[in-house]
């Protein structure tokens, strides 16, 4: 599972942008994932300028 | 606040507030819903615009100006900088200011505007027909009704997802961006620097836009190709630590830009797309604060006839689409070709690159022989142009 680091997450949306599964949402000034849709292929991690997005190790 | 107006615009960035007043001036009623606090803030923007691309729509006022550039310098990786000769007339903007602004000249000519309001999902009838959005307004569901909806909200741009229209981008055609607005910086306000190397921004450029003598705009964009493992953050921290090593942090954004070939969709039954959602920000350089202004003027002026002439079909809004390749499709796409030619070239053609031009008189170092020497000398380069433009 992906995990969303909220501390570092500026909300700009660049990994909503680049997901094409319509896994990850803005919602009200936080960043949602929704894990139905999730595929982990890992996208939006790649593309974070933040790092905000990390791979859950469990 | 009305329960039902002609146009609701979800977005209160300039492509936003354009497509809204210009809709407002054809005596439409619109509404504009903007989820942040503030409409311009976040400012997730280098701020740089030309000054001739302005003039053509707005009469600059002085308060939406933190300076006026001249010159810009294209620095290579070796180092070599090579000055633009011509005058390059630019302004570095106040975000903030501006686009409050431009939200604002919405609201003289009738348009409504309401902050944090979170647009969740597009409201349909008994039919399936797009006629308004569901949204959050602190934290309380509730519902507008509009005969058309204008999708402003950026390059995440879900909302066109939920109407239908494919806006995902793929990892080489977004940029992925962070900038730090910083202080106590010896700047020459004139210039502009644009740093193109693979070492530090890879697949996009490092840019520095004075806003004064002391105070600069310092961001970089890199292809999401190349964000992993190290990200923008951290191509940036090095940066400013080997360029500007006394620098102090203001600010510091993060932000994605579209650098997309054009989206020949933008609009369905009902419902427009507009501005960096639309993909519409120039490929090459990313710029898109003018680009945004001009979409959204066309896009509000089209939803106005449409209303006026009782149908906003796509067939009829289609005509969005078409008006906006008849402005700027051809340039969109000739950008697009040049800047998957810049990017490919290596830091040792670049380097190459601008000792040729260096060698070429003040006077002549425009940006177009600037580009021409680029070519010129890479006939690898050429060979793909020319496939590219064949194609």
């Amino acid at each position: 599972m992906l995990n969303i680091i909220h501390e570092i997450c500026d909300l700009c949306g660049t990994c909503v942008s680049v997901c094409p599964f319509d896994a990850l949402e803005l919602f009200e000034n936080r960043l949602k994932l929704k894990e139905e849709n999730c595929t982990q292929c890992l996208l939006c991690l790649n593309v974070c300028p933040l790092h905000a997005i990390e791979e859950d190790s469990e | 606040m009305r329960s039902r107006y002609d146009i609701v615009v979800v977005g209160g960035g300039p492509a936003g507030s354009s497509a809204a007043r210009s809709a407002a001036m054809r005596g439409k009623s619109v509404l504009i819903l903007e989820k942040d606090r503030d409409i311009g803030i976040p400012v997730r923007c280098a701020e740089a615009v030309g000054e001739i691309g302005l003039k053509r729509f707005l009469d600059p006022k002085p308060e939406w100006i933190s300076n006026k550039v001249n010159f810009a310098r294209l620095i290579a990786p070796d180092g070599t900088a090579v000055e633009v000769s011509h005058h390059v007339g630019g302004y570095i903007l106040n975000r903030k200011v501006f686009d409050f602004d431009l939200a604002q000249m919405a609201a003289q000519h009738g348009a409504n505007i309401m902050t944090k309001t979170h647009v969740y999902d597009l409201k349909r009838d008994a039919d399936g027909k797009i006629n308004g959005v569901k949204y959050l307004y602190l934290g309380k569901p509730c519902e507008v009704e509009s005969r058309i909806v204008i999708a402003a909200d950026g390059v995440e741009s879900r909302l066109s997802r939920l109407a239908g229209i494919d806006t995902v981008l793929r990892l080489q055609d977004i940029e992925t961006c962070v900038q730090m607005t910083v202080a106590n910086v010896r700047l020459d306000r004139q210039y502009c620097d644009f740093y193109f190397s693979s070492r530090l921004a890879p697949g996009g450029y490092v840019w520095v836009f004075p806003k004064n003598d002391h105070l600069a705009n310092i961001g970089l964009g890199i292809s999401g190709e190349h964000n992993a493992p190290r990200a923008a953050i951290d191509y940036l921290k090095e940066f400013i630590q080997s360029h500007y090593p006394d620098a102090s942090i203001l600010t510091t954004v993060a932000g994605g830009v579209p650098c997309a070939p054009y989206m020949d969709r933008m609009v369905t039954d009902h419902f427009m797309v507009v501005g960096d959602a639309a993909h519409q920000a120039n490929p090459m350089t990313g710029g898109g604060i003018v680009l945004a202004i001009w979409a959204g003027q066309i896009c509000g002026e089209v939803a106005a006839d449409a209303i006026d002439g009782n149908d906003t079909s796509q067939k009829r809004l289609r005509q969005y689409e078409k008006l906006w390749y008849d402005a700027g499709g051809k340039v969109h796409i000739r950008s697009y070709r040049l800047k998957e030619a810049v990017y490919r070239l290596t830091d040792d053609e670049l380097n190459r690159t601008a000792h040729k031009i260096n060698k070429l008189a003040p006077e002549n170092r425009t940006l177009v022989s600037i580009f021409k020497t680029a070519l010129l000398h890479n006939p690898k380069l050429i060979s793909d142009i020319i496939k590219v433009f064949l194609s």
